[in-house]
């Protein structure tokens, strides 16, 4: 049994380290502002762990309760409860280990930083946030939790604020999941008309009846309601998740810390949305339609955004887009009514992506704060512990096998082939030539990086750190390995880059892991097709080398190679030869550009209008200003009224009952 | 012509009279009294309408208190008449048109109309009391506490009256009933010792 | 016979000759508290005589209230009149316009 007490701890205790870094900073200082939010960390983690344990191997049931109740209106109640099966759960292990991991190698990366305990307050802050997320039994602690993680995410991504671009890069974020969440708590309303409660288990519950109901968006155009409930719903994962168009804001937060890229926008926030479609599986799946739009939007992100990873110089951006990509095909595999399929690459990218941010965040240390890969090269010979973890993280991320990112993304491919929904064959193709994009933007990153001959230069004259940033490309002294809390985390979750898919691919692919927790229908369940050809990891890893996913791999990785091992001025060529098409990757497909154009100029050209037009002419104008002088004038007249003389009164008031009087005797009266 | 008629002619035209005489003399002193005149007379009128009691508090409080106390002003006070009348004959017109006006349309909406309304007898009317019997009764029972305000309003008017008017002129001696209240026993005898004389004079009563 | 109408009249030509004194004697305050005096001698007439025709005590009692009420007013009005006699040194009311706007 799970007991409540057990799950109450693990909420709240990256609350109270949140609480008591935050408030009590000062007081305990840099060591116990760490060593309370790690404490924290550290026992949510290993209680998550305890629990995931004892749902998979100690037979405990699913644990669904109302803890407590804020108000009831009507029949509506707003609760607050855990829904702990083994979907939340193992949520719950993923997030609280990689929140852990980034919290001991902070304490390597921002030494030096003003805002340390701050920003472990933050962070055990959006560990609370996320958990009341994914243990949420309800619609309503749901969104609680999905604003809380958004609110740490623009207070990170803002965090050095005395950086214009990182305020804008928060604002910019913070902007564009306002426009999911408008999707997403509309499609909470939605649920709610049409299923009746806020409660997950009452809402599922209700959920078969919605077949046949419809409700007019448009007049005299019924929509499935089913249909519009689910896509409202996914409009809120496209903003957290950053799926096409809305992923815009993601590429930016990486002006945040990079412990935040790794946690919040690599592991645990970005996937909150996958974990809310997977959660919603049984809604998701009465709407072919919906299922449709998630898989083309997912498959469109993962092909188009990964190629302008290729593009990028910065090194934390390339990963930001990977990132990208890599949820694209999340997105694809619930589409494709594999949530199993989607849950299990978000484990293994929540390792290894975290794996690759936090990578990336030594060599920026070891660079002293400098992200450009033109000034990299040949790291490999400073800091052997980075680069053989970075290697692994690479190659999961590519699907090379055995490697963990190999079993899930096989799985999400071959599902996606095998599914039969609109738009399959044109998702089948994005998340296919997919993997040869992936291939080539990790390796060219890591060419860039580790390999080749340095392209910085060592001058001891050049000012010390990243204060004394003068020139790019010049260090004060040699780069070298981090301390130990940045290395123990890479190598920690190094193993289950490595270890996780070979373990994990059998029971939670096919062997009913997540028991009711994911519901698909028999029609568009494609993994038990996949379920008859599979005979084991280690056959399938065999099995894979005579694929196509495989070879695309290796046909990017031995683009990338010779491109820039051997021939390092062909990059250059190939990007003049590309011309027009390079422009248009490098610029991100205009999308920043349009979204200016279109929303952010259309927003200043309304709000001047109303600020020029409506507000200082209508109603401070016309309303406020005019009918205070309206008042003036009048008054102005009215004061002569006052003479101040006693028999100019009286006249007044014997005038009036003249008046009076021949009121009475004009008009007739009984 | 009954005579209650001729006596009711007769008082109202003092009655007029007395008030045209108040708003048209020169002398204030000479005003307030032809005010007297119509108070007198409006007080017969309302004896006609067996309003005894009425009519002698009028004569009582408005005569002998109210028009006292205006004649007192009146005297006390230097008055300018040259000042206090400029522009009589000028309003003058003006005057008349309005209270003509206002008259006729008094007139027309309540003279015309209680034309023809007799008195019933005086008898049946008060149910075989006294005017003053008749006014107690309805005073003491059903109006009680109006009439209890009505005391509270004229002390209060006193009150106010005396406030208002009241000033302490330096250097004039006045009482101070509250310093004489308070005042205690030594401060009032003071008993001195004194050796007895001898051998005086011996011119001791 | 006396009328109900002949007192009504009269009250109204009282009341009308207090309106005409209030505004050929519009310098002099002393003669326009004579003329509220008359006035109220008017409306008490006219209640009383109300009174008797219909009966009614109420009327009557009225007029009691009334003349409570202007003895009152009278006292107090007189002596804001010292007063203001006292500080101005005059009681021409043509001079008095502080509350002009």
């Amino acid at each position: 049994m799970i007991s409540t007490a057990t799950l109450l701890a693990i909420v709240l205790a990256p609350l109270a380290g949140a609480i008591l870094a935050g408030l009590l900073g000062r007081k305990i200082g840099r060591t116990g502002a760490h060593s309370v939010t790690i404490l924290g960390v550290g026992i949510a983690c290993i209680l998550s762990i305890r629990v995931l344990y004892q749902l998979v191997w100690g037979g405990a049931p699913a644990y669904n309760q109302d803890i407590y109740t804020w108000f009831q209106i009507g029949g509506i109640g707003a609760n607050v409860g855990f829904l702990v099966d083994r979907l939340s759960a193992m949520m719950m292990v993923v997030v609280t280990f990689v929140s852990l991991m980034v919290h001991v190698y902070t304490v390597g990366y921002m030494a030096d930083d003003d805002g340390y305990q701050r920003f472990f307050s933050y962070i055990a802050l959006f560990t609370f946030f996320m958990l009341m997320l994914v243990m949420s039994n309800n619609f309503l602690q749901l969104f609680f939790g999905w604003e809380g993680v958004g609110l740490v995410s623009y207070l990170l991504i803002g965090f050095w604020f005395k950086k214009p671009s990182a305020s804008y890069a928060g604002m910019k974020a913070f902007i564009v999941n306002r426009v999911g969440d408008l999707g997403f708590v509309l499609g909470i309303a939605a649920a709610l008309h049409f299923l009746g409660s806020l409660d997950y288990s009452t809402a599922f519950a209700h959920a078969p009846s919605l077949t046949g109901q419809t409700v007019e968006v448009i007049g005299g155009h019924p929509w499935s309601a089913a249909t519009l409930i689910c896509i409202l719903l996914f409009i809120g994962a496209m903003g957290k998740s950053a799926q096409v168009p809305l992923h815009v804001w993601l590429p930016d937060s990486m002006e945040g810390p990079t412990p935040i890229s790794a946690l919040i926008h690599a592991a645990t926030m970005v996937t909150a949305g996958v974990f809310m479609v997977a959660r919603m599986s049984p809604l998701f799946e009465l709407s072919g339609t919906a299922l449709s739009v998630v898989m083309v939007t997912g498959a469109t992100g993962a092909f188009f955004l990964g190629l302008i990873g290729i593009t990028q110089f910065d090194i934390k951006r390339v990963i930001a887009y990977s990132t990208l990509s890599q949820l694209g095909y999340m997105m694809a595999a619930l589409g494709a009514s594999a949530y199993a399929a989607g849950i299990f690459h978000l484990m293994t990218h929540a390792f290894f992506k975290a794996l690759l941010f936090l990578g990336a965040g030594s060599v920026i240390m070891a660079m002293h704060h400098e992200q450009d890969m033109r000034h990299m090269g040949g790291l490999r010979r400073y800091m052997p512990i980075t680069y053989a973890t970075m290697w692994i993280g690479s190659l999961a991320l590519c699907g090379i096998p055995p490697f963990a990112g190999f079993y899930s993304k096989d799985a999400i491919i071959e599902a996606v082939g095998a599914s039969h929904v609109w738009g399959a064959g044109y998702a089948y193709w994005c998340v296919l030539l997919g993997v040869f994009v992936t291939a080539t933007y990790t390796f060219r990153m890591m060419h860039l990086t580790f390999h080749g001959a340095p392209r910085f230069r060592v001058d001891p004259h050049a000012g010390h750190g990243h204060d004394g940033h003068a020139e790019p490309g010049v260090l004060a002294h040699a780069p070298h390995e981090t301390p130990w809390v940045v290395t123990v985390p890479l190598v920690l979750l190094a193993i289950p880059s490595l270890a996780i898919g070979y373990f994990a691919a059998r029971p939670l692919l096919y062997g009913g892991f997540f028991g009711s927790a994911i519901s698909v229908l028999p029609a568009h369940d494609v993994l038990a097709g996949m379920a008859a050809e599979f005979h084991g990891p280690l056959a399938l890893a065999v099995h894979s080398l005579a694929t196509t996913p495989f070879w695309l791999a290796i046909a990017g990785i031995a683009l990338t190679s010779y491109i820039y091992l051997l021939k390092p001025t062909l990059a250059g060529t190939i990007s003049k030869a590309l011309g027009p098409l390079y422009r248009i990757v490098d610029h991100k497909f205009y999308f920043d550009e349009l979204y200016t154009a279109l929303f952010a100029r259309g927003s200043v050209a309304l709000g001047k209008a109303l600020w020029k037009g409506a507000d200082a002419g209508a109603i401070d104008g016309l309303v406020v200003n005019g009918s205070a002088s309206l008042v003036g004038r009048i008054a102005r007249r009215a004061r002569t009224l006052q003479s101040g003389y006693l028999y100019h009164y009286a006249f007044a008031m014997i005038v009036g009952l003249i008046l009076l009087l021949a009121g009475f005797v004009l008009v007739p009266h009984a | 012509m009954s005579i209650e008629l001729l006596a009711f002619y007769f008082f109202a035209f003092f009655a007029v009279l007395g008030a045209l005489l108040v708003i048209s003399l020169r002398n204030p002193v000479h005003a307030v009294l032809s005010l007297v005149l119509t108070f007198f007379s409006m007080a017969s009128i309302w004896m006609l309408l067996r309003a005894e009691f009425l009519a002698l508090v009028l004569i009582v409080v408005y005569v002998g208190a109210v028009m006292v106390l205006f004649l007192f002003v009146v005297m006390m006070l230097d008055i300018k008449v040259a000042a206090a009348r400029e522009g009589f004959i000028r309003y003058l017109p003006v005057g008349i048109g309005v209270a003509a006006v206002m008259l006729a349309e008094m007139v027309a909406l309540l003279g015309v109309r209680a034309m023809h309304v007799a008195p019933p007898p005086s008898a049946a009317v008060m149910g075989g009391q006294a005017n003053v019997v008749w006014i107690g009764r309805a005073l003491y029972t059903e109006y009680l506490l109006p009439f209890e305000l009505a005391a509270m309003i004229l002390t209060v008017g006193i009150v106010a009256a005396v406030a208002l008017t009241l000033r302490r002129r330096p250097g004039v001696r006045h009482q101070d009933a509250a310093r004489q209240v308070a005042v205690s026993a030594h401060e009032r005898v003071r008993l001195v010792s004194m050796p007895a004389e001898r051998g005086g004079n011996g011119a001791q009563p | 016979m006396i009328s109900l109408a002949h007192f009504i009249v009269l009250g109204a030509v009282l009341f009308c000759i207090a309106v005409a004194g209030i505004f050929i004697n519009r310098k002099n305050v002393i003669v326009l508290l004579m003329a509220i005096e008359l006035m109220l001698l008017a409306v008490n007439t006219n209640f009383i005589a109300f009174s008797r025709f219909f009966g009614d005590v109420s009327g009557q009692v009225f007029v009691f209230f009334i003349l409570t009420v202007a003895a009152a007013e009278s006292a107090i009005g007189l002596a804001i009149l010292t007063l203001l006699f006292r500080n101005r040194r005059t009681i021409n009311v043509a001079e008095f316009d502080d509350l002009r706007g």
